[in-house]
């Protein structure tokens, strides 16, 4: 037996490896497993230097590395990765932005030394674990975890085979079912989020897998390109096909929060430590994004009329679900979770367009969300009662006589979400309804009807910040420390700057705007 | 391509004043009033020297002071300005409220005696320089929005506009400014999003690839499509305007507004709307224009007649004053949509005329409440006996609001009146009666507040300073002289009114005996 399976082997031969393409996932798979070897080797006063050096570091690298690879555009390992404009734009964005939330978790001011909280396991309300909660410990776990997530974020969009897109999109989820729980204060809920995210997000990742099966069953073949060809010329019956697509498309639509697979979304989004909510809510969000482009435009291209009111069908639950719904909230991190429901829905308006132009505006959108929603997480860092964060909306009002400057950030970035001219939002929503506009007139004009409801509850916030007064017992601002400085105000300034002068991004995008099957 | 520097720099003016009034600290709120009223004054006298050089000749082209720089390539946007007569008569009223404004608000947040509220309980101070800032900041967008010739840019100042009013009315208003803000941005932004579904939708059917005006006119040829995209602009205008049935947020916003912010939002901000109706509705839509005409002109009776009435009934002055706009909007949509050259030209001399009208009725209201700490009329009585100056100018600017001969609103509502008269005989009738309405809501709301016996509240009040004079004396001098002699403001709008209903297909009815009026030479 054992002899005819090695006669077998020999007939494989090795795929051929572009490195270079792949150098940004190898330079950050790598630098993960060093900051791993650093998390046993080093003693504990070097390791929050040495993971953060590594961890900055091989992003930046990854980032460089990516610019250079521009103007790639090729197939490799067998076809399974596509390194094209689409995919390099995906993951530059989602570096830059792994970037700045890592700078978040690298937050060392505003808490006892950390938002993250050192020994997750214990169990909530034990001696131990009251101990741990005023205790100066901390552990930099966070950093090589952070990195195998970008890790998996950078493959998820290039896969053009659906069993590697599966195994990205289990590197990318682990490492953050974890990182949900490691909340230091509200460990309680912070334990919550994770296991919930755990158990949905497996049963999201099923859902994939089973649609992988059926697409393999159809086409014989899991990879984009041949599923395209089998759907063009197979005389088979469709059923396999279709069902198969509404599977994969479960398992992608959950991870980048979108109706009606977002209910996760608030609860993790507030249980989670606010980098990490910040974290998920703008590279996760994009590397689904990402997939989910690659998916339709590669896999699915030709059967467009087939999915598309599907998926007109979704971005109206999302827009309606995000913007409804976030209307009764009280808490900021779970309005800031409904908002971005609301605009996975705006995003995938632009995917209905199935053009250059709602590709290279999808990119563009989620690029500059990305940076807002990030400042906007990370400003809710700063506000903070005895309790650690105060997120409750009535902690909030009157913020602005305490400080300006905060109140009018937060003001900027919400004006920015709500699609007000001269922001980088509003560049984003008109991009990306130009684009539909063509294929999905009456899709826009429900998409603008919803951005003006959302914008009732970011306008709610200004109204509290600017105009009411201030609770006696209000929450404090902390003065942040320089990476969190950093952060705010790379988030502030992209969303500034690009609602500005956007063409210089406008460009880069729509030169990327091509995926190769 | 052309470019223009002059617009830009009368852009740009109140801009760097308002970003230099921001840099200050709170304490120097005397230099942020000062630097303020210094650079609304200066922006009056450039406005002044461009309105000089404007070519009203026989062979002058329509905009002038042409200036477009490629501002966004991917979507074909540019930095693009210039004004035509409408624009230019605006602008220049819009420039002359701002240092009226800034006077008229001098001591309003500062000074308990200056102030329109009773102080909060906190004893919370609000930030002078800020209130000034804000001012400049939408002055900015206020030329901004009338001198726009792209359509994304005017989209731009248009939506970018409301900010600094939310936060004039949302920091500096009245008790109920959280509401009255939220009600006006919300009611601004719904009709901005559909505008903004409208100029995406015009983008792509026209095939244009520039937003520029006169490249967009004429190019949407199906009357079906320009039906839906005028109802996008429409909304968005009427709105803005206000239009019965989309005004109950003017009321609100204009109560609680302070009086100097009220006065920019009615006076100024409302126009923008109309000024919509004639830049871009009429003219990239004719057709629909044309279909739609009918349903407006009905509106604008109903809402002539259905404000005056709640004028009447209000006891609040402020609001008392914003339902009055709200039927002068009437007006100014009649004399829009009639269609005619009269019409069109009273309708714009009509904006002119409100915005300097209405300004100054705010203020003096403003100044009113000021010294009684009250907006409803039941808590006056008999001041012209105290205060008579304050009577004399708070009567002069009522008025104006009523129409009297010998005011400039006289001469835009009978242009007005004959235009639409010539068209549409029994609407014209009808928005008659508004005038004597006009009369009775001004001459009550005069009555019971500076007539009869004096309260003893009354008593205390001081008349107007030299300040409080000189913010809204020029108002009103101008209103007479206009009144008098409006050729030189008639001479700059007409061309463009005659262009705006040649792209409708209008020309004016033959006189007939009916007719047998003058029109305007």
């Amino acid at each position: 037996m054992s002899h005819m399976l090695l006669a077998e082997a020999a007939k494989i031969t090795a795929p051929s490896v572009s490195y270079h393409a792949l150098a940004p996932i190898l330079i950050v798979l790598g630098a993960a497993l060093v900051g791993v070897l650093a998390e046993a080797v080093l003693p504990r006063s070097e390791r929050y230097a040495a993971q953060l050096i590594i961890t900055l570091g091989s992003l930046v690298a990854a980032l460089v590395s990516v610019a250079l690879l521009h103007g790639t555009s090729e197939t490799t390992v067998s076809g399974a990765l596509a390194i094209d404009g689409g995919g390099l734009f995906i993951q530059g964005s989602v570096l830059a932005l792994s970037i700045v939330s890592v700078l978040l978790m690298a937050e060392r001011s505003v808490d006892i030394v950390s938002p993250i909280v050192a020994s997750a396991a214990l169990v909530v309300g034990s001696p131990a674990d009251r101990q741990l909660a005023r205790s100066p410990r901390i552990q930099t776990e966070i950093f090589p975890l952070a990195l195998f997530a970008v890790a998996g974020m950078l493959i998820f969009p290039v896969s053009n085979n659906l069993l590697l897109m599966f195994v990205a999109l289990e590197v990318l989820s682990l490492p953050l079912y974890l990182m949900a729980g490691l909340s230091r204060r509200r460990r309680l809920l912070s334990q919550e989020a994770a296991l919930k995210y755990f158990l949905l997000g497996a049963f999201a990742s099923a859902f994939f897998l089973y649609g992988v099966a059926l697409l393999y069953g159809y086409a014989n073949s899991v990879d984009l390109p041949k599923i395209l060809a089998a759907a063009q010329q197979s005389t088979k019956s469709d059923v396999l096909l279709y069902v198969g697509l509404a599977l994969l498309l479960v398992g992608l639509l959950f991870k980048a929060g979108i109706a009606p697979f977002h209910s996760w979304t608030p609860d993790v989004y507030q249980g989670s430590p606010t980098p990490v909510t910040a974290f998920m809510a703008s590279c996760t969000k994009i590397a689904a994004f990402g997939a989910i482009l690659r998916v339709l435009y590669v896999g699915f291209n030709t059967t467009a009329w087939n999915w598309r009111p599907v998926v007109w069908a979704v971005a109206i639950a999302s827009m309606a679900v995000g913007a409804i719904f976030g209307l009764t909230q009280t808490d900021l991190k779970r309005i800031l979770a409904y908002s971005s429901i609301a605009h996975a829905g705006f995003i995938l308006v632009g995917i209905v367009a199935l053009s250059k132009d709602g590709l290279s505006s999808v990119m563009f959108y989620v690029l500059t969300y990305g940076f807002s929603t990030l400042a906007a997480f990370g400003l809710l860092m700063l506000v903070r009662d005895a309790d650690g964060e105060a997120t409750h909306l009535a902690q909030w009002s009157g913020l602005a006589r305490k400080s300006p400057l905060v109140a009018t950030i937060m003001t900027i970035l919400l004006m920015s979400m709500a699609g007000i001219p001269l922001t980088a939002g509003f560049i984003g929503k008109f991009f990306v309804f130009r684009a539909a506009y063509h294929v999905a007139a009456p899709l826009v004009v429900m998409a603008l009807v919803f951005s003006a409801i959302a914008a009732f509850y970011y306008l709610r916030i200004v109204v509290l910040m600017f105009f009411a007064e201030p609770p006696e017992h209000g929450p404090t601002i902390a003065i942040p420390g320089w990476s969190t400085s950093v952060a705010l105000t790379l988030g502030v300034l992209v969303t500034v700057v690009l609602g500005i002068v956007p063409q210089p991004i406008l460009d880069l995008a729509a030169k990327a705007a091509h995926l190769v099957g | 391509m052309s470019h223009d520097w002059t617009l830009v720099a009368l852009v740009l003016i109140p801009l760097v004043g308002s970003i230099l009034v921001f840099s200050l600290k709170e304490a120097q709120a005397k230099l942020a009033k000062q630097i303020s009223l210094a650079v609304s004054l200066i922006v009056v006298v450039y406005t002044a020297v461009v309105g000089f050089r404007f070519d009203t000749g026989p062979n002058a082209a329509r905009f002038q002071f042409q200036g477009s720089w490629t501002w966004i390539r991917a979507f074909g946007v540019h930095l693009a300005f210039g004004v035509d007569g409408i624009a230019l008569v605006l602008v220049g009223m819009s420039v002359l409220l701002v240092p009226a404004v800034i006077l008229a608000s001098w001591n309003s947040l500062d000074s308990r005696a200056g102030s329109e509220e009773a102080p909060t309980p906190t004893g919370h101070r609000r930030s002078v320089k800020n209130y000034f800032a804000l001012l400049l900041l939408l002055e900015f967008f206020m030329i901004g929005v009338f001198t726009a010739t792209d359509v994304f840019l005017f989209y731009v100042f248009f939506e970018a506009m409301l900010v600094p009013m939310y936060f004039i009315i949302g920091i500096f208003g009245g008790p109920r400014r959280q509401y009255a803000a939220m009600k006006f941005f919300l009611y601004s932004l719904i009709g901005g999003l559909l505008m903004l579904a409208s100029v995406i939708g015009l983008y792509v059917t026209t095939g244009s690839r520039s937003f520029a005006i006169t490249d967009l006119i004429g190019r949407v040829p199906d009357t079906a499509t320009q039906k839906w995209l005028f109802l996008g602009f429409f909304i968005a205008c009427a709105i803005n305007a206000p239009l019965v049935p989309f005004h109950t947020w003017l009321p609100d916003a204009g109560a609680e507004a302070p009086a100097g912010g009220a006065a920019l939002l009615v006076g100024v901000l409302d126009k923008v709307g109309t000024f919509g109706f004639l830049r871009y509705c009429l003219p990239l839509f004719p057709a629909a224009s044309r279909w739609f005409a009918p349903t407006v002109l009905i509106l604008s009776v109903i809402g002539i007649l259905y404000a005056a009435f709640l004028a009447i009934g209000q006891r609040d002055m402020k609001r008392l004053v914003a339902y009055t706009s709200v039927a002068h909007f009437g007006f100014i949509g009649l004399g829009i949509f009639a269609f005619t050259t009269q019409g069109g030209t009273g309708a714009v001399l009509y904006m002119v005329n409100h915005g300097l009208s209405t300004g100054a009725l705010f203020i003096v209201v403003g100044l009113l409440i000021a010294r009684g700490k009250s907006r409803n009329v039941d808590d006056y009585g008999g001041a012209a006996k105290v205060t008579p100056i304050l009577a004399g100018l708070f009567l002069l600017a009522g008025l104006s609001a009523l129409a009297l001969p010998g005011m400039s609103t006289f001469v835009s509502e009978f242009l007005v009146l004959v235009g639409t008269f010539t068209r549409h005989k029994g609407l014209a009738i009808l928005a008659t009666t508004g005038i004597i309405l006009a009369a009775i809501y001004v001459l009550y709301l005069y009555q019971r507040t500076f007539q009869g016996a004096v309260s003893e509240k009354v008593l205390k009040f001081r008349d107007l300073n030299a300040r409080e004079i000189l913010s809204v004396a020029p108002l009103l001098a101008l209103i007479v002289f206009l009144g008098v002699y409006p050729k030189p403001v008639l001479d700059i709008i007409n061309p463009a009114i005659k262009d705006t209903l040649t792209n409708v297909h209008q020309t004016d009815p033959a006189p007939t005996l009916g007719t047998a009026v003058g029109g305007v030479k």
